[in-house]
């Protein structure tokens, strides 16, 4: 259970360009839930991410993952429960390491990076049937450096990674947003395959209105700041993107877009 | 000949220092000025004790755990103290000119006539005759491979595996649950312990410690480095520690092919700065660096 309380969050504040973000926002996402969260711009989004992740603080509010306040914790701390999967690619994977050192990297998330061997090779053949799974060739590939593999070839590689290790959360941040959009198809069953399979509780942010429509059991939408709607299972199976896309343009409308 | 050993014993020793600057400068992407600081710290170190009778391989494990200190302390200030890359590496630079005097005890420490890591009795019987001109450019060949091979091994390590990783790329280190300023600071510890290790060489090689020796050496270092890696970029059978190892002997050759011409030896550091110079411009690593502080 993840539950974010009475957060508030002002960036810059006491300058010209103070801007607020959240106001008192709350929100909880119990374990096993897969929820989408849609937005414009702006709407905070990202910033609900960082706040989770830690890679910002927030000015005031509890974070709490079951029931532990994790506000005040760094950010690598909480990274040890936490898998997140980046808008660009080359933030999951190491580019001049190869994929089999990426994926040892990955493998030994959570415990002691010593001076033991940092790939195990009793681990490769594990290594290759999981690359075989993305259907991508890249089981071939293992020695070759990450940076030479195409964008949705490291992403399928850094969802890989970022769920290697048991995980308490899986973070997606518009993670399909750079990708052309065959690969991004693919890497979204992807996803939706891994999340089924580790029972992941998971939150994906994205600005594809059919993804969020289509994959997860919960469906957010965010505007400045609050969530101005929350559809659950039931509801969201009833929702089409058109119906979004409406709320869309109401929002904008009143916003005198 | 006796060139052609003078310039692989030097290349060889420098090359020590060249690995160093090759962690910081490649694998960290931390242009770490401490070098200059550290280099000379070796030499004082080794110069101090050798001076007082110590153990030569003593004084080397001296300045290397001198090393490791500073290196840990210029890491303290850029990742604890938020202080940025170059300033942190200035700072102890400047710092380490005085605890460089207060340790040998003045700005220049001969010490002929002392029992070296190269001349001591054990060496001595070891290389006799014909081998005896020898002696040290062998010693210099198995402490840089000790050096080469041990840096290799720990970069296939797990621990290596992060300090390749936070100069690649700091989100993944994160990802994984470790404190990427903790690796960094390794990182610079290890590299400086190097850095130490070859101004102690080089002291005891060169016979004298002198408090402004290190004016230059990261220069030197850096060259080392850009020069292996942009010679060998496409030998892939060659690790890149040994191309920084072959890079160095390069630069000491130019170096001394530059003096053999004429060039007065008072001039070196001008030599030095404007060899570098052209290599950057050559490799084109300047390119890509510039764009990337520019963006910054």
């Amino acid at each position: 259970m993840l539950e974010l309380k009475h957060i508030f969050k002002t960036y810059n504040a006491g300058t010209v360009n103070e801007q607020v973000l959240y106001q008192d926002f709350s929100l909880s996402i119990p374990e096993g839930q897969f929820v989408s969260v849609v937005g414009s711009n702006g709407s905070g989004k990202t910033s609900m991410l960082n706040l989770i992740c830690g890679t910002i603080l927030a000015d005031s509010g509890q974070i709490l993952i079951n029931n532990t306040d994790v506000a005040n914790q760094k950010d690598y701390v909480r990274h040890r429960r936490i898998g997140r999967v980046y808008q660009d690619p080359a933030k999951g994977t190491c580019p001049s390491m190869n994929i089999l050192e990426n994926l040892s990297i990955a493998d030994n998330k959570g415990k002691f990076y010593g001076l033991s061997r940092g790939t195990n090779k009793a681990r490769i053949s594990y290594y290759k049937e999981m690359l075989h799974g993305l259907n991508l060739g890249l089981e071939d590939k293992i020695n070759v450096p990450v940076g030479s593999l195409s964008g949705g070839q490291r992403q399928a590689l850094a969802l890989l990674m970022a769920t290697m290790q048991p995980i308490e959360f899986l973070i997606l941040d518009e993670h399909t947003a750079a990708l052309d959009p065959k690969t991004a198809e693919i890497i979204m069953e992807l996803t939706d395959k891994i999340v089924r399979e580790k029972q992941v509780t998971t939150i994906m942010v994205t600005h594809n209105l059919r993804y969020a429509v289509q994959y997860g059991n919960r469906l957010l939408m965010m505007h400045q700041g609050s969530v101005i709607l929350d559809k659950d299972e039931e509801e969201k199976r009833n929702i089409t993107v058109d119906d979004i896309l409406s709320i869309f343009n109401e929002i904008s409308i009143e916003c005198g877009n | 000949m006796a060139l052609i050993l003078s310039v692989l014993e030097q290349g060889m020793i420098y090359a020590i220092m060249g690995l160093g600057v090759y962690i910081t400068y490649k694998i960290l992407d931390f242009p770490d000025l401490t070098v200059d600081g550290s280099f000379p710290l070796g030499a004082a170190i080794g110069a101090i004790l050798i001076s007082k009778g110590f153990n030569p391989l003593l004084a080397i494990l001296a300045a290397f755990g001198a090393g490791i200190i500073v290196g840990f302390l210029t890491g303290i200030i850029h990742v604890k103290l938020k202080v940025r890359d170059l300033l942190s590496g200035i700072i102890m630079m400047t710092a380490l000119y005085t605890v460089n005097l207060r340790i040998a005890g003045r700005a220049n420490l001969p010490i002929y006539d002392k029992t070296t890591i190269f001349d001591n009795s054990l060496t001595d019987s070891i290389f006799q005759g014909p081998l005896a001109q020898y002696k040290t450019v062998i010693i210099i060949f198995i402490i840089t491979m000790i050096s080469k091979y041990l840096l290799d091994w720990y970069l296939t390590t797990k621990s290596g595996f992060m300090l390749r990783a936070v100069g690649d790329n700091e989100t993944i280190v994160t990802s994984q649950g470790v404190d990427k300023g903790k690796v960094k600071i390794v990182g610079l510890a290890i590299s400086n312990a190097l850095v130490t290790m070859s101004g102690c060489l080089f002291a005891q090689h060169q016979r004298f410690f002198d408090a402004s020796m290190g004016t230059g050496t990261v220069v030197i270092g850096l060259a080392s480095v850009i020069i292996g890696t942009s010679l060998f970029r496409r030998v892939t059978l060659l690790r890149v520690t040994s191309s920084v190892i072959i890079g160095s002997i390069i630069y000491r050759a130019c170096v001394a092919a530059a003096i053999r011409l004429g060039m007065p030896s008072q001039d070196l550091k001008l030599i030095t700065a404007v060899l570098f110079l052209i290599i950057l411009v050559i490799s084109m690593e300047r390119k890509a660096k510039v764009k990337k502080n520019a963006g910054a």
